[in-house]
């Protein structure tokens, strides 16, 4: 094997790793469409909320402490306590499920029979609400994300799959954080398909999913799914910032991650859970093998756009995505 | 009271279908024009050119062209950010290949060429709809603004990457360039606008914009009765890309004179024309100008209360009104989705009847 197909290799498995992350954002668009039939916009600065939530109340930041200092003319900043990881986590989830009653109760409410369209717009604004919200609750600065994850280059596999190439070839280099991310989201796709066919609460978000007026005409509560929809998109919102923020940092570019998710759910379809999954598998190792083989002939950065060109000429033929439901037009 | 139509005898069907068939609308409508162009120019100077009328101009031609595709039409677009950098970098381009052409010629060359690109990425509509197009226009915006920083022949080689405009002339008034006056950038936009939003009014309530509407109310039903899908689609991608490239050369030439692509014309820039639009109003021409001027006014009146008269720091100013944009939003969705047009519509059924309501 020639040192270059391997270098190709190593770059697929780096992509199907990076994937995995998008499939993360992904996941959580995919089950707020499926329980309510919104795109919701607003899923990486969810993200990046959580993020952000998790890192202040690890380091124990005042929150608003910029705010109150402007007003107040104080000075305060930090409490002077660090929470265990673990606590800050589970507080952080907290959070996001008051956030889900509250958008719940001030926003869904309101635009319930809406058209999809004015239900997007919604959600732009819920993220462009959250993103500052976020910002002033606890800086813009970006803060490095420590929950114990481990990180660096795998020694193991580097030193296992050296024999592979010839004298220039040290291994493949990969993360340890990718490989954990990995297992992370199939432990989190395997629970929430478990927690969908076989929990009376996750049989009552599929018949929503299916039908909203039969199921409210069955007795299930509406609102009460959208909060757990809600809650548990921002649990995997929790997540993907989790593994984006101890990758690179909690920072703004963390709420464009979920531009990235867009082409990944074009690809799997709206509706699919595992289409979540192949298509940001697919679109990472696409958008890497494209940046490692075409890219340097036209000057490099191609990851901005692949991903939503392959979508678009994808769509093109498939229009309702790999795993979509097929689309049915009546008059 | 004065806002009647009786006594307002029609008596041809061009008076019967004119755009504003009330007087008063009319008295209303020039007034605003006399304004315009009577008043504003002589006392307009740097600051209220450049951090209000200007930006406001230009965004409500860009507003207008989405409105087209989106709320006459029914096609989402993102990609509007990426379709004015086209349009700016066309303009530059024939700006410096052609230095003795008016600079009107170079505008609207510039919003043609848009106007093509528009088609090109307008074709996958015939396939896609809904949110799947919303986001396959992501690709054009990603697309064209990686073009533009990586190809050097679209900024002439230019060290810095950035485009910077020469100073072109009207009538020997300079109207692009850093000797531009204020009222010269003014009426140059204000010419273009109303000269557009006439263009945008009249082709929506023509056939073309009635194909149009049928399209965006049921496409299936619309194809059924006769309505060709591909020529109203793609028409409203030309026509919609073809103001928005005019916004776009408008903006670069008059507006900032320098470019980025990636922050001039990057994704916040898509939102906020989108959010313009919904604001003001899907399907209006009225909107679109009432959403510009609203989301253009909004930062710079935030700026001021709360930087100037309360002393925050701009950070916390910028972070603060990003929040009140989104809160707007939200609240403008759940207490009119029509816009402030659907706001202005009531207004005017309740003047109508006013002061004898019942």
């Amino acid at each position: 094997m020639t040192d270059q197909f391997l270098y190709a290799v190593e770059v697929m498995i780096n992509g199907l790793m990076a994937g995995v992350l998008y499939a993360l954002v992904a996941l959580g668009f995919v089950l707020i469409f499926k329980a309510s039939g919104i795109f919701n916009y607003a899923q990486g600065v969810l993200a990046l909320f959580a993020a952000l939530t998790l890192v202040g109340l690890q380091q124990g930041q005042i929150p608003f402490a910029h705010l109150i200092n402007a007003v107040l003319g104080t000075e305060v900043t930090h409490f002077g306590w660090h929470l265990p990881a673990a606590v800050a986590i589970v507080l952080t989830i907290g959070v996001m499920i008051v956030l889900a009653i509250l958008i719940e109760r001030f926003i869904l409410k309101h635009l319930v029979n809406q058209e999809p369209i004015i239900l997007f717009m919604a959600t732009i604004g819920l993220a462009y609400f959250l993103e500052g919200l976020g910002d002033i609750m606890w800086g813009s600065d970006i803060k490095t994300m420590d929950v114990g994850l481990p990180q660096g280059a795998s020694v193991w596999i580097e030193d296992n799959s050296a024999w592979l190439g010839g004298d220039g070839f040290y291994g493949f280099f990969v993360d340890k954080l990718d490989i954990v991310a990995a297992l992370v989201a199939a432990v989190l796709v395997i629970s929430l398909m478990i927690f969908s066919q076989y929990s009376k609460q996750g049989r009552a978000l599929r018949a929503v999913a299916d039908d909203h007026q039969a199921a409210l005409s069955v007795g299930i509560s509406l609102r009460f799914i959208w909060v757990l929809v809600w809650s548990i998109a921002g649990f995997v919102a929790l997540v993907a910032g989790i593994m984006w923020g101890t990758k690179s940092g909690v920072q703004f570019s963390l709420s464009l991650i979920a531009l990235k998710a867009l082409p990944v759910l074009m690809l799997g379809g709206f509706t699919s859970i595992p289409g979540a999954i192949v298509g940001g598998l697919i679109i990472g190792v696409g958008e890497k093998l494209f940046e490692f083989t075409i890219g340097p002939m036209v000057g490099g950065a191609t990851e901005n756009w692949f991903a939503y060109v392959l979508a678009l000429v994808f769509l093109v033929f498939r229009p309702q995505g790999l795993f979509g439901e097929k689309i049915i037009e009546r008059v | 009271m004065f806002y009647r139509e009786a006594g307002d005898f029609k008596t041809s069907y061009g008076e019967d279908s004119q755009t504003f068939p009330i007087k008063f609308d009319r008295v209303r409508y020039y007034t605003v024009l006399v304004v315009a162009f009577g008043i504003i120019p002589f006392v307009i100077n740097d600051y209220w050119a450049n951090a209000v009328f200007v930006p406001f101009l230009i965004y409500a031609i860009a507003a207008i062209g989405l409105n087209i595709l989106t709320g006459y039409c029914g096609q989402v677009s993102l990609g509007t950010g990426g379709f004015m950098a086209v349009g700016a970098y066309a303009c530059y381009k024939l700006m410096t290949a052609f230095p003795d052409v008016n600079i009107v010629f170079h505008v609207i060359g510039a919003g043609l060429i848009t106007a093509g690109v528009g088609v090109l990425f307008g074709l996958p509509s015939l396939r896609i709809k809904g949110f799947y197009l919303a986001v396959a226009t992501l690709a054009a915006q990603f697309f064209l603004v990686w073009l533009f920083n990586k190809v050097p022949w679209f900024y002439n080689y230019s060290a810095s990457g950035q485009i910077s405009a020469p100073e072109r002339t009207i009538l020997s008034i300079p109207v692009t360039g850093p000797n531009t006056d204020a009222w010269a950038k003014y009426m140059i936009c204000l010419i273009f606008v109303v000269v557009l939003a006439w263009i945008a009014r009249n082709l929506t309530r023509g056939t073309i914009g009635r194909s149009w509407m049928a399209i965006r109310d049921m496409d299936i039903a619309a194809e059924i009765i006769g309505v060709n899908p591909l020529k109203a689609k793609l028409t409203a991608f030309a026509v919609s890309s073809f103001f928005v490239g005019i916004a776009g050369a408008l903006f670069f030439s008059v507006y900032l004179g320098a470019v980025e692509v990636g922050e001039a014309f990057g994704i916040q820039k898509s939102f906020l024309i989108l959010f313009m639009v919904i604001i003001g109003g899907l399907g209006s021409i009225f909107g679109s100008l009432a959403g510009a001027a609203f989301l253009v006014l909004l930062p710079v009146l935030l700026k001021n209360v709360l930087v100037g008269a309360l002393g925050w720091p701009t950070d916390l100013a910028a972070h603060l009104e990003l929040m009140i944009v989104g809160a707007l939003i939200i609240i403008f969705l759940i207490a009119e989705p029509h816009g402030l047009a659907q706001l202005w519509r009531v207004a005017k059924e309740k003047l109508r009847l006013w002061p004898f309501p019942h």
